[in-house]
């Protein structure tokens, strides 16, 4: 299966976008491809979240196309792409009014599934993710930072999407919660095989979670390769800045 | 047509049996008096009338006879020559003012016997020190503190007028409720206020009718308006009006008003008593009449809060939705509630006509901003980030705006609620003026008789209802603001 005859399931084509005075995205052009898991990284207004929420149509580029599945992405199929697309966001995003399983019946009860089958999804979920059974029945404020975040995947999940894009998903997280869900989420990623985009500001977990890594900065693709290229054949003085800020960390080295 | 409209929408039973005829009368004690000598004498002559009591002033009652919703009430030509018709000489008389009425559907009865005229008083000790007996004598004297009643105040023929024809120079002049301005002068708050020739209050207070020397005051004969109409639908009912001119004097309509003034008998038997006839109504206990104004005062505020309700959470939502929708609604709402609520019951009569639908509606415009702003806060309010975890779900907007968006405003848009219910309570006490009942007639009645009791009567209620509302509210608020708010509320 070469990648040259199946289109990407995400791209941007020469796509640029500002908030305001900040240019957050310059002529960037990106595709990743079924089943691949990629980690874009960079320092924060970089525009690494920037290229999730256009490819989600939470934003419109001023510039440039975003395609889907080789299509450019039109606004009737927002929510059908939604509904297949998994999205995390670093405080996990559930609504407060909400117990944990109601948070995650939100889009099935849209579909109208059974009772039966939501119980039974959440369930084989709630193994997946290593959630406490009695979890589910409480309130966000009243679970740990983890916890939430377990559900807050859970939810991006529980349509079983072809695709799941996290924005600094466990950004929020003390460092051993952060240690374990990152042991986690490598297992399931490899294990459902999903189309996978994380962005992360840490090299380390990047590295840890996806071969290729893509590292932004200021809007633009700084560099696009694997670990050992941005390493001994960094782009540019920045791409050796950012690896030198980050080599002492043990997760690097091994 | 509006009218049935909402009628139709709330399928509220109105019964309309063949209706009884119905008086009117102005908030002030001699306008309820004359009314009542017309209900029994119609009822002696087996008629079946009804009188819609203290209906606010002049402009209200005019335009409810206009309109139909009242038949007949007690008018003064004064009235008629100078506020109502403005194109006719101050000094018509009744044949002029009859010919003048007919295109209009209204009919005129001849003088009822007594003309109760403005006149300006002082009291008898002030004026006799400072040797005032004619009101050209005030313009010497310009720091005297006049206390005008409001509709003086504002009338051609009242205090614009007066001041220009004696050149009075006095800038201390104040707006007053008749029935206050006694107090104001018996405490010298005031010096000099106007009078009705036929107040019981004149002697009582020790006044100086001052002498009109440069004849500025018309003749205010009484006379009965009535609908045209009648005299082709109901003659006998007519008749018993015009049996009525020539019957009162000027010494009889001071003394009527003074036993309900300062004797403190209701003008049913005063009325009575003048006409010989038995008084046979019972009137009802306290508790039968907390409970008739209760339902009333609820029935008011429940129609117009549930009517705002329904459109200004929609609005809520829009504004909410479109930024420049949003402030021109929220400042249209806002405009709104700067009307005066006497004002806004008024400006009902002409689309409504008199009773609980004009109350109605200016209630439920004045529900609209708490619950517009609280709606559109409250959604506004919700975190950025949470509004588009909801868009990336892939939710439909309906789907968003149901779950998510409306629950976690609810505690906002509820406090809106309360806020427009608890406002409303206090505001419907106004509706009595426009004969809507309520709370507001026994106040009306008080301030009108100078009776505490009776004030209190609604006065308490009024201030119980809108505690008990505030109550429920915050029951209410407790038991719908989702749970897991409710938690994050109490970290």
């Amino acid at each position: 299966m070469a990648a040259d005859t199946v289109p990407p399931a995400f791209a941007l084509h020469e796509v640029s976008k500002r908030y305001g005075a900040v240019q957050a995205l310059e002529q960037v052009d990106l595709a990743f491809h079924r089943g691949s898991t990629t980690a874009l990284i960079g320092s924060s207004g970089s525009g690494k979240s920037t290229v999730l929420r256009l490819l989600l149509g939470l934003d419109r580029p001023d510039q440039g196309v975003v395609s889907i599945d080789g299509n450019a992405l039109q606004p009737s199929q927002l929510l059908a792409l939604r509904l297949r697309t998994g999205y995390v966001i670093q405080d996990g995003g559930l609504f407060p009014h909400l117990t944990g399983l109601e948070n995650l019946t939100l889009q099935p009860r849209q579909l109208g599934w059974d009772k039966h089958r939501i119980v039974e999804r959440a369930a084989e979920l709630a193994e997946l993710t290593h959630l406490p059974a009695d979890a589910l029945g409480r309130y966000p404020a009243e679970l740990s930072g983890g916890q939430r975040q377990r559900i807050a995947l859970m939810r991006g999940l529980m349509l079983d999407p072809d695709a799941l894009l996290l924005d600094e998903p466990l950004g929020a997280l003390d460092p051993i919660v952060r240690h374990e869900l990152q042991d986690e989420l490598k297992r399931i990623f490899d294990r459902l095989g999903k189309t996978v985009l994380i962005v992360t500001h840490d090299l380390a977990e990047a590295a840890w979670f996806a071969e290729r890594l893509i590292l932004m900065n200021e809007g633009r693709v700084i560099q696009d390769g694997q670990l050992n290229d941005l390493r001994q054949h960094p782009a540019s003085d920045f791409v050796r800045q950012f690896i030198a800020a980050q080599r002492s960390l043990p997760a690097v080295r091994a | 047509m509006k009218h049935w409209l909402v009628l139709l929408l709330l399928c509220l039973p109105l019964a309309t049996s063949a209706s009884p005829l119905r008086l009117g009368s102005k908030q002030f004690t001699e306008s309820v008096i004359l009314s009542e000598i017309a209900r029994l004498q119609a009822q002696q002559h087996g008629e079946d009338v009804t009188h819609q009591r203290e209906l606010g002033g002049t402009s209200i009652l005019w335009s409810a006879l206009q309109h139909g919703d009242i038949d007949a009430y007690p008018e003064y030509t004064g009235t008629l020559t100078h506020e109502l018709l403005k194109d006719i000489p101050g000094d018509a008389d009744i044949r002029t003012l009859r010919a003048r009425l007919k295109p209009l559907g209204i009919g005129i009865t001849d003088s009822l016997g007594f003309s109760d005229t403005y006149a300006v008083g002082m009291r008898e000790d002030r004026a006799t020190s400072l040797g005032i007996s004619r009101i050209s004598d005030l313009a010497r004297h310009a720091d005297l503190k006049f206390g005008w009643s409001n509709e003086f105040m504002d009338r051609q023929d009242g205090w614009p007028g007066l001041r220009s024809s004696y050149a009075l120079p006095q800038t201390q002049v104040r707006g007053l409720d008749h029935t206050l301005s006694y107090h104001a002068i018996a405490s010298d708050a005031v010096d000099v206020i106007d009078l009705y020739s036929t107040d019981a209050e004149i002697p009582y207070y020790h006044l100086r009718v001052l002498d009109d020397d440069r004849h500025y005051f018309p003749h205010y004969d009484a006379v009965f308006l009535y609908r045209l109409a009648l005299e082709r639908d109901n003659p006998g009912f007519v008749d018993t009006l015009r049996e009525l001119a020539g019957r009162i004097d000027v010494q009889q309509m001071r003394q009527l008003n003074a036993q309900v003034k300062l004797q403190h008998r209701q003008e049913t038997e005063v009325a009575a008593t003048f006409l010989g006839v038995p008084v046979k109504e019972q009137h009802d206990g306290l508790w039968i009449r907390l409970w008739q104004r209760t339902i009333e005062h609820v029935k008011l505020v429940a129609l117009s809060l549930g009517l705002a309700v329904c459109l200004a959470i929609p609005l809520g939502i829009l504004a909410a939705r479109w930024k420049h929708l949003g402030q021109a609604v929220i400042a249209l709402t806002g405009v709104l509630q700067t009307v005066p609520s006497l004002a806004m019951f008024v400006f009902m009569i002409p689309v409504f006509g008199i009773g609980t639908w004009p109350a109605t509606c200016a209630l439920f415009l004045y529900s609209l901003l708490p619950i517009v702003r609280n709606t559109h806060t409250g959604l506004v309010g919700i975190p950025h980030e949470l509004r588009e975890s909801a868009a990336a779900l892939g939710l439909s907007q309906a789907a968003r705006l149901r779950h998510v968006e409306l629950p976690m405003a609810a505690r906002s848009i509820l406090a809106g609620i309360k806020t427009a219910a608890v406002i409303n309570v206090g505001t419907a006490t106004l509706a009595a003026l426009i004969g809507a009942g309520g709370y507001g007639q026994p106040i009306l009645t008080g301030i009108r008789l100078d009776n505490i009791g009776l004030i209190l009567e609604g006065a308490i209620p009024s201030a119980v209802l809108a505690l008990l509302v505030q109550g429920v509210f915050e029951g209410i608020e407790r038991w719908l603001t989702p749970r897991g708010l409710r938690i994050e509320a109490r970290e």
